[in-house]
């Protein structure tokens, strides 16, 4: 079995991949508000989504990578597709933009990023404190870090859902139940 | 130079884990061009075996028994006019097929043709497997909608439902494979393609057969589930000719409907590899603990030599049977040449089993043993193709309704079960 | 949904209006899902130019709309303009699948009109073609009802084995499709040589057949849940529909011309009349496929005991029936198929009305898909077996 840590598993070119994968989830999410046409909109979700997937990969953690593409872009956005194609939204939509309240949008805006920009600051001190227990990103050095992050992560997924966490993974699963019970009794015209 | 070439095959890495870029695109290349020529030998084979199975014979004229006519098929589907609905929108339009495709072709990623033959097997060849499958399902609703017309978008609504519903049960089904792999002395399994044909060698035991019926009864619900999410008669419904929803391609013609079909036949291929993978051992050849002598080991590896030559002994006979009219000389000789191509690729094989039977490490005996297993591999794929073939012969299409309801009430709560049964079942047993 | 009537009845005339909510006017459009799809002249399934319009309620069909008419020849038209010798080839062509028994049924209603009777030996060959016909229809039916379900391959078998019916025409009358078999009085055409082997050799070629046809679809689950419950009609309903033939007999209505208005020397064999239970497809299916066993049966009876004589009854060269009119209906293989005659003493008939089994039949489609969904009306209209060169004549 692959358990050899090998020269394919390091990471390649790391800042060019990055840079490409957030330009493109950054693009496809200015896309999906500019767009007039809801499908162009969601296409350019998808691009978003499969992206964020991408920049999973590059963060170590395949699985949730994997989950993404297939929950999110191969199932929540082909749902989206069907709300759109059934309730027949007006494809070439010349409606005017309901924009008058554009100011607070922009100090809602404004808050997030200074949110992030606080975020950043802050944990590039707990960066510092990383390094120094060498738990940083896994390209600076530290193999036997690297290899317990490619290789264990789908087990220490499955013991952390499976076992710390479980009660927190029922009451999700049942919160989805609930929700899709909701859905089929608001729907079905008699039961 | 055969240094290279026996570093390469000597490695138990495959290339995309070695970081070997070369090879990976060679292996990319080599794939694209096997599944391109799998789908038009599938195609000839689907329509000479439906007719045979309908008492007809199907083409005859175009090639020796309709042999070229794949190619007549593409070179003709490739000269036709583009017609492009005049409301449609442009771009979902062209880019509608290429989603369908991608998604096909992207999956033989993590096909293991053999212990390190694979493009590049990742530690979660499955779960990447079972994603890009579903994003084959975008390109189709996004198909259906381009088209700008009623009819083709609820096939397309209905296609993708269907899909995405059975998607569900082959996922689990998978699950229940998965957990098979974790029934070994360390108790971890494995997400990994390869690493699920090498759980099962150590095992000793396909997972068709493991603790059967539970096996079994998993493959069959994938079995079952695979034929839905291709769109495969008795599952066809979204697509058959004689309902009122014509079907998502229908306003694509010429080339992009030619990119379907080649999407749909990938597809198919790709899901019959990922059971062959999971249940029916991958590469490994029949009883390779029961018959583990070396004169088996022998016999096992004429296997492809034979075949071929079962092949090319058809070809014969075929020539020999053919009228001998003015009409036909061109066809007999089409066939004789044909014939005698496939012979030299028997003895060709033929004198790769022989060199290479001795159990040193010398090129020859490691290409019989890729050879081997790639042969092992495709037979097994071949199987399903024409079990995809026999059901559409013969089976009468399921009403969409139905179709749901097996999906959702039949098949899910069976997968279920099954997993349940068999994590009990692993945990008594181990 | 349904409307209420005046006397709260639920005959089937309420019924057949339901779907027009005549009591509810200001229904908006928001209220309901409805949808009115149009099945085409052309459509791969309707088995002809026919044109079904379906209101539908997202899925569910909530009534129907048969338009026909595309393949109206004026027929009954042209009858008045021929001699009763001369009209004998246009009636092959209403339902041009089973055209022998076109001919029987008005050859026996010309000949009542006139008062004469075919000989024994004539009667005895008009039953053995005629049955011959009967099987070759209904394997027609199912190849092209299993087509429409999905099943493709029971086509080429039945097309492949009706073949040989169509040689045994073919010798016999010089046509496949179109026979023009028998003429006023008996049959032109002594059978030829080796009439009675071949008849043989295809009663035990075509056994085995019958049986592999049922092999594919008759235990099928998918076929089983396809034509079970799709298309139900009951009994009641059929009978006050008109509905003859497979149809009525699948909802357990024990009429057949056969028996019941002997002709043709039906009277001297032994048969049995297949009965369904439910009137759904399935037992129109399991009626039809019987009744193809029966036939051999009667064929066999026929072939093996064909009398001497006369294939000619008395008959003048020109043909002139008295003055009065007479209804004569036999049983072709889609219902009873009934010829009305009015006879004003001279060479041209005054009237011809042909009563045509898939014209009734087909009435009693809007009952049968209400409340199925879009696939089924296809089954349905497969299923009632209609000829659209009979409906529209």
């Amino acid at each position: 079995m692959n358990s050899a840590l090998n020269p394919g598993m390091a990471p390649v070119a790391t800042p060019f991949f990055f840079y490409l994968l957030a330009g493109l989830a950054i693009m496809g999410g200015i896309l999906v508000i500019t767009r007039s046409n809801a499908v162009h909109s969601a296409l350019s979700l998808i691009v978003t989504l499969l992206s964020v997937a991408g920049l999973y990969l590059m963060l170590y953690a395949p699985f949730v990578a994997g989950v993404q593409i297939i929950v999110y872009a191969g199932g929540i956005m082909v749902l989206f597709l069907f709300v759109i194609m059934l309730v027949n939204v007006e494809r070439a939509s010349k409606d005017r933009r309901f924009n008058r309240i554009w100011p607070i949008g922009l100090v809602a805006a404004c808050t997030l990023m200074g949110l992030f920009v606080s975020a950043f600051v802050k944990g590039s001190r707990i960066n510092d404190m990383f390094r120094d227990r060498g738990m940083l990103l896994p390209e600076s050095s530290n193999t036997q870090q690297v290899a317990s992050l490619l290789y264990g992560e789908v087990d220490r997924m499955g013991r952390y859902t499976l076992g710390q966490y479980t009660f927190a993974f029922e009451i999700a699963s049942l919160l989805l139940l609930v929700a899709i019970l909701g859905a089929v009794i608001m729907t079905k015209k008699k039961i | 130079m055969p240094n290279f070439i026996m570093s390469y095959l000597g490695s138990t890495l495959t290339p995309g884990e070695a970081g070997n870029q070369f090879w990976a695109l060679v292996y990319v290349l080599v794939i694209f061009a096997g599944v391109s020529v799998a789908v038009i030998a599938m195609n000839w084979i689907e329509r000479k075996a439906l007719a045979h199975f309908q008492i007809r014979l199907g083409p005859m004229r175009v090639g020796p028994h309709g042999l070229l006519q794949p190619f007549a098929d593409a070179l003709k589907l490739m000269l036709k006019e583009d017609i492009i609905p005049s409301e449609a929108d442009q771009f979902v339009f062209w880019v509608a097929p290429l989603i369908g495709l991608l998604a096909a072709f992207t999956v033989y990623t993590v096909i293991p043709f053999g212990p390190s033959q694979a493009v590049s097997d990742m530690n979660i060849g499955i779960l990447f497997m079972l994603g890009v499958s579903s994003l084959g399902v975008l390109g189709i609703v996004v198909a259906g909608w381009a088209s700008n017309s009623n009819y083709p978008l609820i096939g397309a609504l209905r296609s993708s439902a269907q899909m995405v519903s059975y998607e569900v049960a082959m996922g689990l089904a998978v699950v229940s494979a998965i957990l098979m792999t974790s029934l070994n002395s360390t108790g971890t399994g494995t997400l990994s393609m390869i690493g699920i044909v090498q759980a099962q060698q150590q095992q000793g035991v396909w997972f068709i057969f493991k603790f059967f019926p539970l096996g079994f009864i998993a493959f069959a619900i994938f079995a079952i589930a695979m034929v839905a999410e291709t769109n495969r008669a008795p599952f066809d419904m979204a697509e058959a000719e004689s309902e009122l929803t014509a079907g998502y391609h229908t306003e694509y013609s010429g080339f992009r409907w030619s990119l379907f079909m080649l999407s749909e036949y990938a597809a198919m291929i790709a899901v019959s590899s990922i059971a062959v993978t999971l249940w029916l051992g991958g590469w490994m050849r029949p009883f390779p603990n029961l018959l583990h002598a070396p004169a088996w080991e022998f016999v096992f590896s004429l296997f492809p030599a034979l075949t071929f030559g079962g092949l090319a002994a058809i070809a014969f006979i075929g020539t020999v049977r053919m009228p001998s009219h003015s009409f036909f000389k061109i066809q007999r000789i089409g066939l004789a040449v044909f014939g005698a191509l496939l012979g030299l690729v028997a003895l060709l094989l033929l004198l790769i089993a022989i060199a290479g039977h001795s159990a040193d490490e010398t090129l020859a005996s490691r290409f019989k043993e890729s050879i081997g297993h790639v042969y092992w591999f495709v037979l097994k794929v071949a199987v399903f193709m024409y079990l995809f073939i026999w059901y559409r012969a013969t089976w009468p299409r399921y009403r969409f309704d139905q179709l749901m309801k097996i999906g959702w009430k039949v098949m899910l709560p069976i997968s279920l079960g099954v997993l349940m049964i068999t994590a009990i079942v692993g945990v008594i047993f181990s | 949904m349904s409307a209420s009537t005046k006397d709260g009845d639920n005959d089937i005339s309420s019924r057949a209006v339901s779907h027009l909510d005549l009591d509810a006017p200001d229904k908006t459009y928001l209220d309901s899902n409805e949808l009115i799809i149009n099945m085409g002249p052309q459509h791969p399934a309707t088995h002809g130019v026919l044109r079904v319009i379906l209101k539908l309620d997202g899925e569910k069909v909530l009534g129907t709309e048969c338009v026909i008419g595309y393949l109206h020849r004026g027929v009954e038209k042209i009858a008045e303009n021929r001699t009763y010798t001369m009209f004998n080839p246009y009636v092959d062509r209403m339902d041009y699948v089973a055209a022998v028994s076109n001919g029987l049924g008005y050859c026996e209603a010309v000949e009542k009109l006139m008062n004469v009777e075919a000989p024994a030996r004539a009667k005895y060959i008009r039953v053995i073609l005629t049955e011959l016909n009967r099987i070759a229809s209904h394997q027609l039916w199912l190849g092209t009802h299993a087509l429409d379900i999905g099943a493709m391959t029971p086509l080429f078998y039945t097309f492949r084995d009706r073949e040989e019916i169509l040689k045994i025409f073919e010798r016999y009358c010089g046509a496949r499709l179109t026979t023009h078999a028998f003429r006023i009085g008996g049959c032109q055409y002594e059978t030829y040589a080796g009439f009675e082997k071949d008849v043989k050799n295809f009663l035990t070629f075509v056994a085995p057949k019958i049986d592999e046809y049922e092999a594919l679809l008759t235990t099928n689950r998918i076929w089983l849940e396809r034509t079970k419950n799709v298309g139900v009609i009951s009994a009641a309903d059929a009978i006050a529909l008109g509905v003859t033939g497979p149809v009525l007999r699948a909802s357990g209505v024990r009429w057949d011309l056969r028996k019941a208005q002997p002709y043709a020397a039906y009277s001297d064999f032994d048969f049995e009349i297949p009965i369904g239970e439910k009137g759904d497809t399935y037992d129109r299916y399991l009626v039809r496929m019987a009744e193809m066993r029966q036939s051999l049966r009667i064929i066999e009876q026929a072939v093996n005991g064909i009398p001497e004589g006369p294939i000619m009854g008395k008959v003048p060269k020109v043909i002139k029936p008295p003055v009065g009119e007479i209804y004569h209906s036999i049983e072709a293989p889609k219902g009873e198929l009934g010829y009305f005659i009015v006879s004003d003493g001279s060479t041209q008939p005054y009237r011809i009305r042909v009563r045509p089994p898939s014209f009734v039949n087909l009435q009693a489609l809007d009952i049968m898909v209400r409340g199925l969904l879009v696939a089924d009306v296809i089954a349905v209209i497969g299923t009632l077996d209609i000829v659209l060169g009979e409906v529209d004549r």
